[in-house]
């Protein structure tokens, strides 16, 4: 295809510039309101640091709790980003160009927050740089340190290479923005001049990033998967954890980026950009990893049931009709089968209402099995618990623990919105350049080259 | 001029002492076993006064002489960190519990948390009652930690705050412990206790370093039966066997094939495993503990009143 005209080009530009900095009524509410959360987490933290780590309901027994489940949701919830940007990219995917950012936003957010959970977890929290003084290579966790920061370096590069061109854009047009940012964007653009040789430099680079970055990706969630699998303890003691764990990161990372682009498309005012193609197409890679993660489930609890051997039995009935039985089956059920179901009818996947509600379902779903992994297998050890303390045997988080939670979700989510407001969420410079070359139809956007003007939006 | 123990008064920082006043290397005439740990050094040698005691003394160039009681001063070996890590020298710990004999009074535990100055809410021994199947009877279990010799808790602690000694003892260093839980996690026999809230501090001073303190609880840090090695380094025995009064439980050690119960009976380690048929917990996991067990064979006590608690 033939370049595009400078003025179209111009106006895809402003268009896409309209969100930064922007204030949106509903955005606006919603940072204060997630902000408020944060700041009563950190109330709730502040009394447990204080208190210790008896505010919460862990005890002996139940050790780990709520925190390290959401360690693993969010360690799960940061492989998004390799998947958009690597999985998609080497199976020649070029509907993912308008999502490259949003995914690498939400892994950022992710997979800072999961740095941040096992510091809410230390009995110790101000020993923490003992990991690095007295660290021990042999152990799990200092090779689950190393991969979550090794990730972190790596996605904040990959967010910031396809920025570069961007920033130049906004540098070169953005030029009634106050002086600090103008700055700014100048020394981070790094002198782009959108020559070839930059345009061959910026690609080498993130080919090579993006071959690098999979398998980093890959073993940060193994490693958190082995922290519970390489324990003596059953129901945990187990080899399918790895994949188990990965493939349920990545179907729970589908559905957040779903929840997120249909925010987005009208928060943000982007239905050229964000599209039913779009939607579509993640609902296609949501099915999949339904399936998948279902036929994962029933290897991972089918095959000893049917065994039912002495020690895994107490945590398969529990899980199956004991206590938990309401939570299993609903990340079984509406986690799982309701939306492998109704994903599968091509009708439904092109309604972006059903494709969201089936998100909304798969989320539910694989939070509360992230509990399920961790809480009722600590419960059913080898040894019977026996004349157990009241608040030992059983595991009813506290208030504390659940304003906790409760904030680092928000926080999750603010830090996401609040690497959207200085960038453009979408890559301006590779849309462009890719509309150029292949035609709105195979990027996914709609009716950008024949721009029409949308009410409400300054230009 | 070492001592040769493991005394480390040459490098001892109190100023006051000169060589001329350290030429002697008591040899303790205590009794019971491994009493080759109580070493000590004269100190101050005019402040004492005579109360007539007289008491045998090895000096550094190997003569025994007889000196006042008064002129030895009541020394305790200094325990260095890295001593602390390496263990007592020469010694493999080991404990046995006849099952037989346990009639569960829950003694063993007492006396423990007495040592240790643990609340009653906490048991580094604990008593289970365990029944391997519905039709068998069931016996009453004395569970302590049971110093595997392939620890699966300190192959993953990050910070090698838990760790194995040569002696065979897995110890925790509470100054280097930074609450992670991942050791209870991955104790197959949930052993290990955490310090969720600030622990009652006993009136006592402590010179050890933390991994041999007697007193070990500290806010966010975890802890459990250490086999009691600074009874260990006197010649002593834990408090859970001198707590037993049924003689359920021997301790010694591996390399003398020796172990002691309560009434002080010593016998060989490996003729009482193999005529008592013993066994270790959990075998197949391969943990290699380094407590044994005498089935509960010819009970000394009236199994049919012991009820299991039910989940």
């Amino acid at each position: 295809m033939e370049n595009l005209n400078p003025e179209i080009r111009n106006q895809i530009e402003n268009e896409l510039l309209g969100t930064v900095g922007r204030r949106y009524r509903q955005e606006t509410f919603w940072v204060i309101f997630l902000g408020l959360v944060c700041a009563g987490g950190t109330i709730a933290w502040v009394i447990q640091l204080r208190k210790g780590l008896g505010v919460t309901a862990m005890r002996d027994y139940v050790s780990w709790g709520l925190y390290i489940s959401l360690l693993f949701f969010f360690v799960g919830v940061s492989l998004i980003g390799a998947l958009v940007s690597c999985v998609l990219r080497m199976s020649g995917a070029k509907w993912r160009y308008p999502l490259i950012r949003i995914a690498e936003a939400v892994t950022l957010s992710a997979i800072f927050f999961a740095g941040f959970m096992p510091v809410l977890d230390m009995g110790r929290p101000e020993r923490l740089y003992f990991l690095i003084t007295h660290g021990r290579i042999q152990s799990p966790i200092l090779w689950d340190v190393v991969a979550i920061a090794t990730y972190f370096i790596g996605s904040v590069i990959y967010f910031y290479l396809p920025l570069i061109p961007d920033l130049a854009i906004m540098r070169d047009k953005l030029t009634d923005a106050p002086m600090w940012r103008k700055k700014l964007w100048r020394w981070l653009a790094m002198g782009w001049e959108d020559n070839l040789l930059q345009r061959r430099l910026l690609k080498k680079s993130m080919l090579i990033l993006c071959i690098v970055i999979l398998p980093v990706a890959i073993s940060v969630h193994t490693i958190s998967a082995w922290l519970i699998a390489f324990t003596l303890r059953p129901g945990w003691n187990s080899t399918i954890m790895g994949p188990y764990f990965v493939f349920g990161a990545l179907m729970a990372g589908t559905a957040i980026m779903i929840l997120i682009i249909a925010k987005l498309r009208h928060g943000y005012r982007l239905e050229h950009y964000l599209t039913p193609k779009h939607f579509n197409n993640l609902a296609k890679i949501l099915l999949a990893l339904t399936a998948f993660y279902l036929y994962l489930n029933i290897n991972k609890y089918g095959v000893p049931a049917f065994k039912m051997a002495k020690e895994e039995k107490a945590v398969l009935e529990d899980l199956f009709y004991g206590k938990n039985a309401f939570l299993f089956w609903f990340t079984q059920i509406v986690g799982l089968i309701i939306p492998i179901i109704i994903l599968s009818f091509k009708k439904i996947r092109q309604s972006i209402t059903w494709v969201v509600a089936a998100s909304v379902m798969v989320l539910l779903g694989a939070l509360i099995n992230r509990y399920l992994i961790v809480v009722p297998n600590m419960l059913h050890p080898f040894v019977p618990i026996q004349h157990a303390q009241h608040g030992y045997a059983t595991y009813n988080p506290t208030l504390i623990e659940w304003t906790i939670t409760a904030s680092s979700l928000a926080g999750f989510v603010l830090l996401i919105i609040l690497l959207f407001k200085p960038f453009p969420v979408i890559t301006m410079w590779e849309v462009i350049e890719e509309v150029e070359k292949r035609g709105e139809k195979e990027i996914g956007v709609e009716n950008i080259v024949n721009f029409q003007n949308i009410p409400g939006h300054a230009s | 001029m070492a001592c040769g123990n493991n005394c480390s008064c040459n490098n001892n920082n109190a100023g006051n002492q000169d060589n001329s006043r350290r030429d002697f290397l008591v040899k303790g005439l205590m009794g019971g076993i491994g009493a080759a740990f109580l070493s000590g050094c004269s100190t101050n040698d005019k402040a004492k006064h005579s109360d007539g005691e007289k008491i045998n003394v090895l000096t550094h160039d190997g003569k025994l002489v007889t000196v006042d009681k008064s002129q030895v001063a009541n020394f305790k070996p200094h325990i260095s960190e890295e001593d602390v890590r390496k263990g007592i020298p020469g010694k493999k710990f080991v404990m046995v519990i006849d099952l037989a004999k346990c009639d569960g009074c829950g003694k063993c535990t007492k006396a423990c948390n007495k040592m240790h100055y643990l609340p009653k809410n906490k048991e580094w021994i604990e008593v289970i009652e365990m029944q391997d199947s519905p039709e068998v009877a069931p016996y009453y279990f004395p569970k302590p930690c049971y110093h595997c010799d392939n620890p699966p808790c300190t192959k993953v602690c990050p910070v090698d705050a838990t760790f194995k000694r040569e002696d065979g003892i897995v110890a925790i260093d509470t100054d280097r412990c930074i609450g992670c839980r991942f050791c209870m996690a991955a104790c197959p026999y949930s052993v290990r206790l955490f310090n969720w809230t600030e622990p009652v501090k006993p009136n006592i001073i402590e010179t050890t370093p933390a991994a041999e303190n007697v007193f070990q609880s500290k806010k966010g840090c975890v802890e459990k039966c250490d086999f009691c090695p600074h009874m260990a380094r006197e010649g002593k025995l834990p408090a859970c066997v001198t707590g037993c009064p049924m003689n359920a439980i021997w301790f010694g050690d591996a390399n003398e094939d020796a172990v002691t119960c309560y009434d002080g009976t010593t016998t060989r380690l490996s003729q009482l495993l193999e005529d008592g048929g013993a066994y270790r917990f959990m075998e197949e996991l391969g943990t290699e503990p380094r407590v044994y067990y005498l089935p509960p064979t010819n009970r000394t006590y009236n199994a049919k009143e012991i009820k299991i608690e039910k989940e």
